[in-house]
């Protein structure tokens, strides 16, 4: 089992919530101050990089125009990364390559970065939430084909190394693809995918990608991990699939006592809670299929918006988006919800979100870190 | 209603009325049969009235990403038909559609109705010429529709699965043929100039969508083109004026010159 730590490098020094319609989207962006800003970008490199001292991966991914994760271009924050860090592996989870114009571009920056970093890249992709249509333009139908079309392209410009060749897509399309560099890794990076839905995961399955998911709890996990290994298997690929495939995503916050653990729990509560996105920016038209939509309309609501009404600490964990308490305690969550999905070879921990300051993610990382972490080995 | 299978897409058309023939192009809502206004026209006109590729019951294919691909489309349905040339009714999006098609066989249309269109881009590039209307909550798009929204608002409750499932795939074909460039192509204006047939451009007083200046602007673009405002009504004059919005397009219609 591998750990990785993640911080959506949010900017939380925000007005009241009833002053603003979308903390996505629209929010004007005089309420970033940049020098605060500034300040947080400094403190989440440090944060990786003592959770990289401390043993664990990194993790970080890309949002647009949001308060809530100010990383809009992933890959320069994990350039920095690649230079400054030595030994961990370095996640992108991911590229929003459905809305990325320039798939060649995303494959000569995750070259570089691999390079940079002595081969130590895991290059995710994922489709991008609703809340990214408008900041990108892109348009919401036909997300998925493009998501897959780019991917492919990517794979092509990463593995082919006889000098220039041709992709003519359906979305994309490029007549001299010869990046320079190469990636260091051989024949690529790793390729991580993130998906929400059952249907996703088979065709990442069927590809032998590795599969990420995130905040779906111990049901949603379950689905999609069964749908993985259904489709990997189908793909011929053998009856004893790597736990390696599979990752598990959670807020996590271990402290040395109960009360500890919850208190800084309870601030990284702040993730789901703070997500007020209007239904023009999170339910774009054809995000999501018609069937789905008709079921929004009849009343069905998102698991995560549902919880989000009434979060609480101890509802998160009985959900599985969250582990916190003692070393102890946070072992049996993980091994609740190990148990229940089937396994998996990665734990995405969200230990850094909202008000959690410096001193307070540090000593979270470091519990984690020493206390639970060992306890892992050999899952 | 007839499915007509055309260039692999199977589309659903809806026929009524009498008289000379007339294609109405339906806004972003979708077709349906019923209102007082397809009553009114029907009595002097014979309405053929597809249902665009992805909406309604028409299907949709991979290759369809604008709206002049849909122009080519009924270009072959008027083949089909064996109608040389006919009056053509365009409904906001639809007026899009339309003005695309009239730019390719311009001898092909009599007479022009373009009702509260989209389709180009008039005004300056640091402002959208149409709300955003992807970015704006549907509490204030009812009301850029409509002067009286509350008789037009859908109910989900009292709707059955069938009819939200077809509202949700009009509303995702709207996105996918409007999305970018948003409600307009670029090309389209350089076309218009072909299209010499006397064509009316049609507009609600109380339009929130396409404004009074936009409607002047797309007007000045073809040769023959005069503007008429409707009182009382909005985006969707045929729903809220039916007597007036078809007085004001059979009287045009049957006129000379």
């Amino acid at each position: 089992m591998r750990a990785w730590h993640f911080s959506e490098t949010a900017y939380h020094l925000l007005p009241p919530a009833e002053t603003y319609d979308s903390i996505r989207v629209s929010l004007p962006n005089k309420h970033y101050d940049p020098a605060k800003g500034a300040d947080l970008y400094h403190r989440f490199l440090d944060e990786w990089l003592l959770a990289e001292d401390e043993g664990l991966d990194i993790m970080l991914n890309e949002h647009h125009q949001t308060a809530t994760c100010v990383d809009p271009a992933a890959p320069l924050m994990l350039s920095i990364l690649a230079r400054q860090s030595h030994k961990a592996r370095l996640l992108i989870l991911g590229n929003p390559i459905a809305n990325r114009n320039q798939p060649i571009r995303v494959a000569e920056e995750m070259a570089m970065i691999d390079v940079i970093s002595r081969g130590r890249l895991e290059a995710g992709f994922v489709r991008g939430v609703p809340y990214e249509i408008s900041p990108a333009n892109s348009n919401p139908v036909r997300m998925n084909e493009r998501q897959w079309e780019a991917l492919d392209m990517i794979v092509k410009a990463l593995t082919h190394h006889d000098g220039p060749m041709s992709f003519e897509g359906r979305f994309f399309h490029n007549r001299a693809i010869n990046i320079w560099p190469r990636p260091y890794q051989t024949p690529h990076p790793p390729i991580w995918i993130s998906t929400t839905s059952p249907a996703g995961a088979a065709r990442v399955g069927e590809r032998g990608y590795i599969q990420a998911t995130f905040l779906t709890g111990f049901d949603g996990t379950k689905a999609i991990f069964d749908s993985y290994r259904s489709a990997w298997k189908a793909a011929g690929r053998g009856d004893d699939m790597p736990l390696d495939r599979l990752a598990y995503a959670a807020m996590v916050y271990v402290g040395e006592t109960e009360a500890e653990a919850y208190a800084g729990a309870e601030k990284l509560l702040w993730y789901v809670t703070s997500n007020k996105v209007p239904p023009h920016f999170a339910q774009p038209p054809g995000y999501v299929p018609v069937e789905a939509g008709v079921k929004m309309l009849r009343g069905a609501e998102h698991p995560l918006s549902a919880f989000a009404k009434a979060a609480t600490v101890e509802g998160a964990i009985k959900a599985g988006i969250m582990m916190a308490g003692t070393p102890d305690q946070v072992v049996q969550q993980i091994k609740a919800v190990y148990d229940h999905v089937g396994g998996f070879g990665h734990l995405l921990n969200m230990g850094q979100a909202g008000f959690l300051e410096h001193d307070e993610t540090v000593r979270g990382i470091k519990l984690f870190a020493r206390e639970v972490y060992p306890a892992l080995q050999g899952w | 209603m007839a499915i007509i299978s055309l260039a692999g897409v199977d589309i659903d058309v809806w026929e009524g009325g009498s008289g000379p023939p007339l294609l109405f192009l339906h806004g972003a809502g979708g077709f349906r049969p019923g209102p007082a206004y397809l009553d009114l026209i029907g009595k002097h006109r014979r309405i053929i009235a597809p249902s665009h590729p992805g909406w309604g019951l028409s299907g949709l294919t991979d290759w369809m990403t604008r709206p002049d691909d849909i122009a080519h489309l009924y270009l072959e349905l008027l083949d089909r038909l064996g109608i040389p040339q006919l009056d053509i009714v365009g409904t906001s999006f639809g007026g899009w559609v339309a003005a695309e098609l009239a730019t390719m066989q311009p001898q092909r249309v009599r007479r022009l109705v373009l009702v509260a269109p989209a389709g180009v881009k008039t005004g300056s590039r640091e402002e959208l010429d149409i709300p955003d209307m992807f970015a704006t909550p549907a509490a204030d798009i009812e009301k850029m529709l409509y002067v009286e929204p509350e008789k037009f608002r859908p109910d989900p409750a009292k709707m059955t699965d069938e009819e939200l499932r077809i509202m949700l795939r009009n509303r995702e074909s709207f996105a996918l043929f409007a999305w970018e460039p948003y409600l307009h192509n670029p090309k389209l204006p350089h076309r218009l100039h072909r299209v010499t047939c006397p064509t009316l451009f049609l507009r609600g007083a109380h339009d929130g969508l396409i404004s009074a200046a936009y409607t002047e602007r797309y007007a000045a673009l073809l040769p023959n083109a005069r503007t008429v405002t409707l009182p009382n009504a909005a985006h969707v004059p045929q729903m809220e004026q039916p007597e007036a919005f078809c007085e004001t397009v059979l009287s045009f219609l049957n006129s000379e010159g």
